[in-house]
Formats: C-alpha cells, sequence, structure tokens
C-alpha cells in the first residue's frame, strides 16, 4: 500500500475507533489489535503487546498506544495521525455536549444510561486483559507473574511503575 | 455554597498558556494514567474547580466515548477560554508525551529485535497485564457486592464477544448499548413500584 492511503488508513481506523471506545482508551486495546495484528497485519502479536506496555511506561495518557501503532505503520506521520485521529472526534464531540450541558444547567446525565455503559466497558477491559496474557506468553511463570502482579496491586498501594519495573527485571534475568 | 464560590474566587481564571503547561505537567507526571494527577492540579494545587465540580466533569468526560483524559482537557480548556483553552489544553496533555513516545517509537524499532530487550519487554507485557486484570476486578467489586446477575451477564457477553470471538467492536456496542440500556430499563421499572 502506498504511504498515502497508509495514513488515510490510520486516520478512518482511530476516527471510527475513537467513537467507540466506550470507558477510555484501554477498552479499545482489543479492537486495536484486531486491527492492527489480525486484518491489517501491520504487527505481531508479540510487537503489538510490547507497544502496549512501552505506552505504560511511558508518561501520559494511555492513548498513545496508538501513537506507537501508527509510527510503525507509517513514521512519525503516522503516529501523528493515528494521535490526533483517536482524539479529535470525541473532543469535538465533548466540546459540543458540555456546551449544550452549561446552557441547560438542570441538565444531568441519566443514570440509566451509566449504569448501562459500565458492565459493557468491564466486559471491554476484561478483553484487553485476556488478550495481553495471551501475548504475555502461556508459560506458567508468566502465568504467575500476571497473576501475581494484579494480587499485588489489588492489595497494596505501590506505584504501578515499579510493578512494570519488577516485572521487566525478571523478564531480562531470563526468569520468564 | 458559600464555600464554593469562595474557592472559585480565590482562584484567577487560567490564561491559554498557563492552561497548556498546567496540563503538559500533570501529563508528565502520569504514569499509568493521568486523571488522578489532573484532579490534584486542578482541585487541590490551582483551586480551579471545586471537588464537586470536578467530579461532574469528570462524570461527563467517563461516560463520552474516547479518552477520558483526552476528554476532560477539552471540556475544561473551553470552560475557561473556549475553543483556544481546549486546543491549548489538549495540546499541553499529549503533544510532551507524544515526542517522549516517539523517541521510544524510533529506540524500539531500531532495537526492538535484541534478545535481552526482547525478554525484559516480555515481563513488563506480564506485568501490564496484571494491572489491567486488577482493573477489572476492582471495576467488577460493584456489581458482585450488590448481587447483580444481569449486569454480570453483560460483562460476560461483551467479554466473550470481543475477547473470545474476536468480532469486531462497531457491531457489537450498536448492539450492546441499546441491549443494555433497555435491560437496566426494564429492571429498573419492575424495581420501582
Amino acid at each position: 500500500m502506498n504511504p498515502t492511503n497508509q495514513l488515510f488508513t490510520l486516520a478512518w481506523t482511530f476516527g471510527l475507533m475513537s467513537l467507540f471506545a466506550v470507558g477510555g482508551a484501554l477498552s479499545a486495546i482489543p479492537e486495536m489489535h484486531r486491527v492492527a495484528v489480525d486484518v491489517h497485519h501491520w504487527m505481531s502479536d508479540r510487537q503489538f503487546a510490547d507497544m502496549v506496555a512501552i505506552a505504560q511506561l511511558s508518561p501520559g495518557p494511555n492513548v498513545l498506544v496508538v501513537t506507537l501503532i501508527g509510527f510503525h505503520v507509517a513514521g512519525v506521520a503516522g503516529g501523528l495521525i493515528a494521535t490526533l485521529a483517536m482524539c479529535g472526534p470525541t473532543a469535538a464531540v465533548a466540546y459540543f455536549v458540555s456546551r449544550t450541558m452549561d446552557r441547560s444547567r438542570a441538565a444531568q446525565w441519566p443514570s440509566l444510561i451509566q449504569s448501562a455503559l459500565v458492565p459493557l466497558s468491564i466486559g471491554l477491559m476484561g478483553a484487553s486483559a485476556m488478550i495481553l496474557g495471551l501475548s504475555a506468553g502461556t508459560s506458567w511463570v508468566a502465568g504467575v507473574l500476571v497473576a501475581a502482579t494484579a494480587v499485588v496491586t489489588l492489595l497494596t498501594r505501590l506505584h504501578p511503575l515499579l510493578m512494570l519495573a519488577v516485572g521487566g527485571f525478571l523478564g531480562f534475568a531470563g526468569v520468564i | 455554597m458559600n464555600s464554593d464560590t469562595a474557592t472559585r474566587s480565590e482562584a484567577e481564571v487560567p490564561g491559554v498558556i498557563t492552561l497548556f503547561f498546567a496540563f503538559a505537567k500533570m501529563s508528565l507526571m502520569g504514569f499509568g494514567g493521568v486523571m488522578v494527577w489532573a484532579r490534584r492540579a486542578i482541585v487541590e494545587q490551582h483551586k480551579w474547580m471545586t471537588a464537586e465540580q470536578f467530579n461532574e466533569t469528570f462524570a461527563l468526560c467517563h461516560f463520552l466515548p474516547g479518552p477520558n483524559i483526552v476528554n476532560l482537557s477539552v471540556v475544561f480548556g473551553s470552560k475557561f477560554r473556549g475553543v483556544p483553552g481546549s486546543i491549548a489544553a489538549f495540546l499541553g496533555l499529549v503533544l510532551p508525551p507524544v515526542l517522549i513516545v516517539l523517541c521510544l517509537a524510533v529506540l524500539y524499532a531500531r532495537y526492538g529485535e535484541i534478545e535481552a530487550l526482547r525478554r525484559t519487554l516480555a515481563g513488563v507485557v506480564c506485568g501490564t497485564a496484571g494491572l489491567f486484570l486488577a482493573t477489572v476486578i476492582k471495576m467488577l467489586q460493584p456489581i458482585v457486592k450488590q448481587r447483580s446477575l444481569v449486569a454480570l451477564a453483560t460483562v460476560a457477553a461483551v467479554f466473550i464477544a470481543i475477547g473470545i470471538l474476536r468480532l469486531p467492536l462497531q457491531p457489537v456496542l450498536i448492539v450492546a448499548i441499546p441491549a443494555s440500556i433497555l435491560i437496566v430499563y426494564v429492571m429498573q421499572r419492575r424495581a420501582a413500584p
């Protein structure tokens, strides 16, 4: 595919995904995986998981995993276009919704829709966790490390970055 | 109410440049999510919003699709400075970390296949999967406590459709969103006398 087409594909893919990311960027990870690995074959399963991990390691919003995907596909321009596409449409929606809400002050989001969307975003987040867990490897050591990280996160207030560092160190040491 | 107005008047209305740097700062401090830092900076440090105002804005941004913190930056910026304020807050939030991530992307493209780095990243992937799993468990807790079988069934249905069957997101949500709203509506009608 020629470069302009690639940029167009990135813009269209992430622009559309942006409007369907119920519950935030991390809920869209299964869809990003499907598009980048299964549909377009832009990268391997392992590369995709690496990019999610790198995005977690770096500061800033979680959505920046799309910058890494875009860069992988079409260089710096690809990274920038993917990022803008993933943020732009929903940012415009947020702008207009908040403006109209200001005008009709009494307006409040119906709790009905909120309680309808929460289970959907949990299901999506669960799928994100599973897809990443499967890429992490099928060895029992990898499984134990995933489970241990989850337990420690739930029971302590240790910084998430520390948990990632421990994982990285164990990986480097060849334990996994 | 009185304390509300008092806190608001203490803080001056932030300009476009202030918005850019304030969001840049919270973004660069935010590892694994910026929202905690946004709350700290907006409510506690600058007193640009009261805790209630922040919670309302957060609820709106969480409800809308897309990255929550991106929505928050746009809504927040527009409250004080209209469209230029939105753009300044958004760019502050996204531009500095994008530059960092692009540098990491270049490094990954060059050195990503080195054996030691591959092993290290495999470990970080395990850690990330564990963090995600913890988030899911945390989010599930209220639903489990309420013993809401319908909500659990919805979670399971979405998980199976997206995670196991690997169906595309858009058609699944086009079915799941109205279905879930309908189910919650019927349940609430039944619960109410």
